[in-house]
C-alpha cells in the first residue's frame, strides 16, 4: 500500500494541522516507512483472533445516577483563550458538513 | 409516473436522569452558562469518564418496551470530528454494538395497523450549545454536553408524513410511560431526523436520501416531510438529481433549505473508547429490569376496557398520554363512577387543556378537587351545570370547588318549603301556562320549571322544582 | 553525605528517629536542584516555595505518614492544582489544571513534599526527552547523551539526586527505559493497578503511571503510595492492593525466570548483552532457576505498537484545539484556527504520530491496520500467558543500548523507536515491567528488565531486591565511586 501526498493532504486535514507542500512531501515519507515497516504484521496469520482492545477483562463498570456539585463556572473558564461573560468565545464556525 | 416516498426515522430522546452520563454534573435546565460543567465533561486533559447506571437501565427499559434484543455486550465508540461545541473533539458514542437491536413498534395510521422495524438503539453524550454572537464569532456553553441521549434508529418502513407522526406520538406516549424520558419536542427532550427518499412504485432499489433537521413539532414533521417528498418528486421529474445532504426545515417560509452536502465525506474514525469497560447486560438483570417495567399504553388500553368498562374511544384516548391516564385511575379510585370520571375528563379538562394550551402535567386541578366536585353534583350540592362553571374556575385558579361554591354562593337551592313557595308565586304569576299544564300539555311544565329557576337565581334543584310544580297542579 | 543522596527509606528513618526535619531536606533538596539543574535540567518547573510551606506544615503532621518529608518529582503530563501542567508541549502553555490528578492526590495525603515538574518528550511521545519543547534533559552520568524518555526528566532528576524519587509514565516504555539509561530503579505496574485520573492521555489503553527510585524498596515504597482502585477511573482494578514493601524480602531461591532469548538478538549492544547476561548469574547464585525462553512473536510488538498507539493518540489530542485551554492562534473562522493553532502548537513527532493514527483509524485502512494491530496483540498476550505458565517472571535487557548521544537519532523516527523494542512488548500485554541497574558498560548504565504476570508485582520486587543482594549493584550515583 503506497502512501500519495494527496492522501497524507487529506489525513491532514481530517487532523487539522495546516502543512506546507514541502512538509506534506516529508510527511508522506515518513508515515510511508513506518507503514512499509508495519507491514511486517502481515507475516502473521490472524485468521479467527479476536482483537483486544481492553487487555485487563474488565466490564461492567459504572456509577451510580448522583449528582454532584459542578467546577464553577470561575474554574472551567480560567483558562479560555477567549471568553465572553460566562462563554468560551471562539471565531466564526463555518460548517465543513461535520458536526451534528 | 406514481412515487413511493420511503422514509427512515432517527429520534435522539434525552434520558431523564439527574446527572449526566459520565460525570455528576446536573442534567437539570441552567439558566446560566457554564454552570452546569466540571473537569470530565468540558473533557479537560487527564479526565475519564465512568457510566452512569441508571442511562443503561432506561435504554434496556426502551429495548424491552420496542421489543429489541438486547446485546449482551455493548460497548462505547468514538466518533471523532470537530465541533467547538465538542470539548474532547470526539462524541462517546456506541457504533459496532449498541444495546439494542432488531425491535418494532406497531402504530395505528390512517385507520390501519403498520409495524415499524426498529434497526437499532444506542446511548450517547450530547454536545454543548453554541450560540452565535453579535461580532461574527460564537459563543460556546458546555451544560448541555454529557446530557445522556438515547438514540432510536427505525429501518426504512416508513411511507407517509401520516405514518411518521403516528410512530412517533407512540413512540413519546411509549417513552413517557415507562418514565425514561420527557419527549416534549418542543424542548428539545425528543429531537427527530427522518431521512427520506422517492422512487417509483414498484422499484426495489432505494432513490438518495436527504436527511432532515429542526423539526420541532409534530405539526413540523408533518409539512416538512411532505414538502420534501414533493419536492423530491418534482426534481425527479424536472430531470435534476437528487443530492444526498442535510436539510434543515424552516418554519418561517414553511420549506427544506440545504443545510450542508456531503460532498467532504465524513471520516468519523470510530473505535473502541480505551477509557471505558464493556456493558454486559446478564439474563437476570434485564429480567430485573423487564419486572420493573411499567405498563405500556396498549396493554393499558385494553384494560381500561374490561376493568372499568369504558368504551374503546374513551380508553383509547385517556392512555394517549402516561399522564391523563394516571389522572383517570387516580380519580376513579376517588369517585367510584369510571364512565362519569371518564365523561369529565374527556369534556370538561380535556376541552380546558385544549383551550389553554396546558399539558395534564400544568394543570392546576389536583385529582382530590377533581373528585371533590364530582361528588358535589353526585350529593346534589350544585347542579351539573353549576358544575361547568365551578370547574372552569377551578382550572384557571387552582381553588379547591367547595371554596368557589361557597364564595360564589353557587349551593343547589334542596329546601322542599321555599322551593314550594317560589312555585306557588310562579303559578300565581303565569295562570296561562299553568291551565295549559293542568290541560295536559306537558311541555308548559319547562316555562314554569324555567320561570322558578330564574326567581332562585338558578339554585334550586330543578328535579324537586319539577316535582313539586306536577304535584301543585296536578293535585288540584 | 549529604541528605540528598540519601535512599527515601534513610530518610524516613531519620525524620522518624527526630534527627532531621522536612525542611532540612527540602534544604537539601533544592541546593542540589540549583546545583544540578543548569546541566541536567530535569525539570520544566520547580516549586521551591511550595515545597518550603508544605516542610513547615508537615512539622505538625504525623511523622509515621508513609512518605513522610520525602521530595518527589512528578512527570509533566500528571495535573496538579496551582502549577503548570504542559505535557511539555508549546500547544499546552499555559495551562493550569483545575484539579490534583488521584496519583498527586495520594503523593500529598502521604505526606510527600512536591519539588517540582519533569521533563518528558512532548505529550510523552518519544525515547530521549528531545521533543520537549522546553529544552532537552542531559543523562547525569554523560551531559553529551540523552536520559532516555519520555519520562527522562524523572529519571534524570532521582539519577542527580534532585529528588528522593519520582513518578514517570509508560505508554511503550518511557519509565523503563530512562531508568535504564539513567541507572536508577523504574517501574511500570500493571495496567490498572495505579490510577490514570489526571494523567494528561497519549495511549489510553497503554498508559500506566510508575515509580522511580534509586533502589528497589524506595520504589516498592512509592508502589504503595500510588497504587489502588479509583472510581474515578473504569479501568482501574478494583481490589485490596497488596503490601509490596513486606513482600521484597522474600528473595529469589525457587523462582523460575525466563530469558526471553528472542530480545537479546540483533541491535542489542554486546555491552547490554553481557551485563544481563551476568544478571542471569546473579539470579542463580541466588537460588533461582534461569529458564530460556522463546517468544517470536515479540518481534511484532513493535510496529503493532505504532499503529495502537498512534491511533489512540490521534483522538486522545485532538482536544487540543485552542477552544477552551492552552494556545491559540488568531484566525477568521474556526477551522483555520483549528489548523494554524494545532500547527505552530504541536512538534514534529506529535504531528507526525497524530497522522499517522488519524490514518490507520480511517476509512478503508481501519481494518489492514488498526484492527490487525489489536489482533497481533491478542497473540503478544497470549505468548506471554504461555510463558508465565513455565515461569514466575521474565528477564531481557530494557534497552538495547546505554545511553546514546544527543541529536543521534532525531532525524531517523524509526531509529529511535527501535528504542522502546524491549518494553513495547509489556505495555501491548499490559504486564507489570521494572527496569533495575544491572552495571554499567563504558561507564554507562544498563538496565535489566524483569516482566511479571498480571498483577505480578510482588514477584518482580521480591527477585529485583534479591538481585541487589546478590550483586551488590544499587543506589548507584554519577560521578560517585560505586563498588
Ligand atoms: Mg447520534
Ligand atoms: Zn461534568
Amino acid at each position: 500500500m503506497k502512501l500519495t501526498r494527496e492522501e497524507v493532504r487529506e489525513v491532514a486535514y481530517l487532523s487539522r494541522i495546516e502543512m506546507t507542500d514541502e512538509e506534506l512531501d516529508r510527511m508522506t515519507g515518513q508515515l510511508g516507512a513506518i507503514l512499509d515497516y508495519a507491514d511486517m504484521l502481515n507475516e502473521l496469520d490472524i485468521e479467527g483472533v479476536e482483537p483486544t482492545s481492553h487487555v485487563i477483562p474488565m466490564k461492567n463498570v459504572m456509577r451510580e445516577d448522583v449528582v454532584k456539585e459542578s467546577c464553577g463556572v470561575e474554574k472551567a473558564l480560567m483558562n479560555a483563550p477567549d471568553r465572553f461573560g460566562d462563554f468560551f468565545r471562539v471565531p466564526k464556525v463555518i460548517d465543513e458538513g461535520e458536526g451534528h | 409516473m406514481k412515487y413511493e416516498p420511503v422514509i427512515g426515522i432517527e429520534v435522539h430522546a434525552q434520558l431523564k436522569t439527574d446527572s449526566k452520563l459520565f460525570c455528576g454534573c446536573s442534567t437539570g435546565f441552567a439558566a446560566a452558562p457554564n454552570h452546569h460543567v466540571c473537569p470530565v465533561c468540558l473533557g479537560l486533559p487527564g479526565t475519564l469518564p465512568v457510566l452512569n447506571r441508571k442511562a443503561i437501565e432506561y435504554v434496556v427499559r426502551t429495548c424491552i418496551a420496542l421489543e429489541c434484543e438486547v446485546s449482551p455486550a455493548s460497548r462505547f465508540a468514538r466518533k471523532n470530528y470537530y465541533y467547538p461545541d465538542l470539548p474532547k473533539a470526539y462524541q462517546i458514542s456506541q457504533y459496532e454494538l449498541p444495546i439494542g437491536r432488531n425491535g418494532k413498534l406497531t402504530v395505528r395510521a390512517g385507520g390501519k395497523e403498520k409495524t415499524i422495524r426498529i434497526h437499532r438503539i444506542h446511548l450517547e453524550e450530547d454536545a454543548g450549545k453554541l450560540v452565535h454572537d453579535a461580532s461574527g464569532g460564537s459563543c460556546v456553553d458546555y451544560n448541555r454536553t454529557g446530557i445522556p441521549l438515547m438514540e432510536i434508529v427505525t429501518e426504512a418502513d416508513v411511507r407517509s408524513s401520516e405514518e411518521a407522526v403516528a410512530y412517533l406520538t407512540s413512540l413519546r406516549s411509549i417513552l413517557q410511560y415507562i418514565g425514561v424520558c420527557g419527549a416534549n419536542m418542543e424542548k428539545g427532550e425528543m429531537r427527530c431526523e427522518p431521512n427520506i427518499s422517492v422512487r417509483p412504485v414498484g422499484a426495489e432499489e432505494f432513490g438518495t436520501k436527504t436527511e432532515m433537521k429542526n423539526l420541532n413539532s409534530f405539526r413540523a414533521v408533518r409539512l416538512g416531510v411532505d414538502f420534501e417528498i414533493e419536492r423530491q418528486i418534482d426534481a425527479i421529474e424536472n430531470g435534476e438529481r437528487i443530492v444526498q445532504e442535510t436539510r434543515r426545515w424552516d418554519e418561517a417560509t414553511q420549506t427544506t433549505q440545504t443545510m450542508r452536502s456531503k460532498e467532504r465525506a465524513h471520516d468519523y474514525r470510530y473505535f473502541p473508547d480505551p477509557d471505558l469497560v464493556p456493558v454486559e447486560v446478564s439474563a437476570s438483570v434485564l429480567e430485573r429490569i423487564r419486572a420493573k417495567a411499567p405498563e405500556l399504553p396498549e396493554p393499558r388500553r385494553v384494560r381500561f376496557i374490561s376493568q372499568y368498562g369504558l368504551p374503546e374511544y374513551d380508553a383509547e384516548v385517556l392512555t394517549g398520554t402516561k399522564a391523563m391516564a394516571d389522572f383517570f385511575e387516580r380519580a376513579a379510585a376517588i369517585h367510584n363512577d369510571p364512565k362519569a370520571v371518564s365523561n369529565w375528563i374527556m369534556t370538561e379538562l380535556m376541552g380546558c387543556l385544549n383551550e389553554s394550551g396546558k399539558t395534564i402535567d400544568e394543570c392546576l386541578v389536583t385529582v382530590e378537587d377533581f373528585t371533590a366536585l364530582l361528588g358535589l353534583m353526585g350529593k346534589g350540592v350544585i347542579s351539573a351545570r353549576m358544575g361547568k362553571d365551578v370547574f372552569k374556575d377551578m382550572f384557571a385558579s387552582g381553588r379547591p370547588p367547595a371554596e368557589i361554591i361557597k364564595e360564589k354562593g353557587l349551593e343547589q337551592m334542596n329546601d322542599e318549603i321555599a322551593i314550594s313557595e317560589a312555585v306557588e308565586k310562579v303559578i300565581a304569576d303565569n295562570p296561562g301556562p299553568a291551565a295549559d299544564f293542568r290541560a295536559g300539555k306537558k311541555q308548559a311544565a319547562g316555562f314554569l320549571v324555567g320561570q322558578v329557576m330564574r326567581l332562585t337565581g338558578g339554585k334550586a334543584n330543578p328535579k324537586i322544582v319539577g316535582r313539586i310544580i306536577e304535584e301543585k297542579l296536578l293535585s288540584e | 553525605m549529604e541528605l540528598c543522596t540519601k535512599t527515601a527509606s534513610e530518610l524516613i528513618g531519620m525524620l522518624r528517629a527526630g534527627e532531621i526535619d522536612p525542611i532540612d531536606i527540602v534544604d537539601s533538596t533544592f541546593k542540589r536542584i540549583n546545583d544540578k539543574e543548569p546541566d541536567v535540567k530535569a525539570f520544566i518547573v520547580t516549586l521551591e516555595e511550595g515545597a518550603r510551606a508544605r516542610a513547615e506544615e508537615l512539622k505538625d503532621a504525623d511523622r509515621s505518614l508513609p512518605l513522610y518529608g520525602i521530595p518527589v518529582a512528578v512527570k509533566d503530563n500528571m495535573c496538579m492544582r496551582g502549577a503548570q501542567t504542559t505535557c511539555g508541549s508549546k500547544i499546552l502553555t499555559p495551562y493550569e489544571p483545575p484539579y490534583d490528578a488521584t496519583v498527586v492526590e495520594k503523593l500529598k495525603a502521604a505526606g510527600a513534599v512536591i519539588v517540582g515538574k519533569t521533563n518528558m518528550d512532548e505529550f510523552a511521545m518519544g525515547s530521549s526527552c528531545e521533543w520537549s519543547a522546553h529544552h532537552p534533559t542531559r543523562n547525569p552520568w554523560d551531559l553529551e547523551r540523552a536520559p532516555g524518555g519520555s519520562s527522562g526528566g524523572s529519571a534524570a532528576a532521582v539519577a542527580a539526586c534532585e529528588c528522593s524519587m519520582s513518578l514517570g509514565s509508560d505508554t511503550g516504555g518511557s519509565i523503563r527505559q530512562p531508568a535504564s539509561l539513567c541507572g536508577v530503579v523504574g517501574m511500570k505496574p500493571t495496567y490498572g493497578a495505579v490510577s490514570r485520573y489526571g494523567l494528561v492521555a497519549f495511549a489510553s489503553s497503554l498508559d500506566q503511571i510508575g515509580p522511580f527510585a534509586r533502589d528497589v524498596r524506595d520504589c516498592a515504597m512509592l508502589l504503595d503510595v500510588i497504587c489502588g482502585h479509583d472510581p474515578k477511573d473504569s479501568t482501574s482494578i478494583d481490589r485490596e492492593p497488596p503490601d509490596h514493601v513486606a513482600a521484597l524480602d522474600a528473595g529469589a531461591e525457587g523462582m523460575t525466570i525466563g530469558m526471553i532469548k528472542d530480545l537479546f538478538g540483533e541491535g542489542v549492544e554486546p555491552g547490554v548483552r553481557e551485563r544481563v547476561s551476568d544478571a542471569a548469574g546473579v539470579f542463580e547464585k541466588m537460588g533461582a532457576k534461569i529458564k530460556q525462553i522463546e517468544m517470536p512473536i515479540v518481534k511484532y510488538a513493535l510496529p503493532a505498537y505504532y499503529l495502537i498507539a498512534p491511533a489512540e493518540a490521534s483522538s486522545n489530542l485532538a482536544r487540543y484545539d485552542g477552544v477552551q485551554y492552552g494556545m491559540r492562534e488568531d484566525a477568521d473562522d474556526i477551522v483555520s484556527m483549528y489548523r494554524k493553532t494545532r500547527r505552530a502548537g504541536f512538534g514534529s513527532e506529535v504531528k507526525r504520530r497524530i497522522m499517522l493514527g488519524t490514518y490507520a483509524l480511517s476509512a478503508g485502512y481501519y481494518d489492514a491496520y488498526y484492527l490487525r494491530a489489536l489482533k497481533v496483540r491478542t497473540l503478544i498476550v497470549k505468548e506471554f500467558e504461555k510463558a508465565f505458565s513455565e515461569c514466575d517472571i521474565l528477564m531481557s535487557p530494557t534497552s538495547p543500548s546505554t545511553a546514546f548521544k544527543l541529536n543521534e537519532k532525531i532525524d531517523d523516527p524509526l531509529a529511535m523507536y527501535m528504542m522502546d523494542i524491549c518494553t513495547i512488548p509489556v505495555n501491548l500485554a499490559g504486564l507489570p515491567g521494572m527496569s533495575i541497574p544491572c552495571g554499567l558498560s563504558d561507564g554507562l548504565p544498563v538496565g535489566l528488565q524483569l516482566i511479571g504476570p498480571t498483577l505480578g508485582e510482588q514477584a518482580l520486587l521480591r527477585a529485583a531486591r534479591a538481585f541487589e543482594i546478590g550483586s551488590g549493584i544499587c543506589g548507584m550515583i554519577p560521578g560517585e565511586k560505586t563498588d
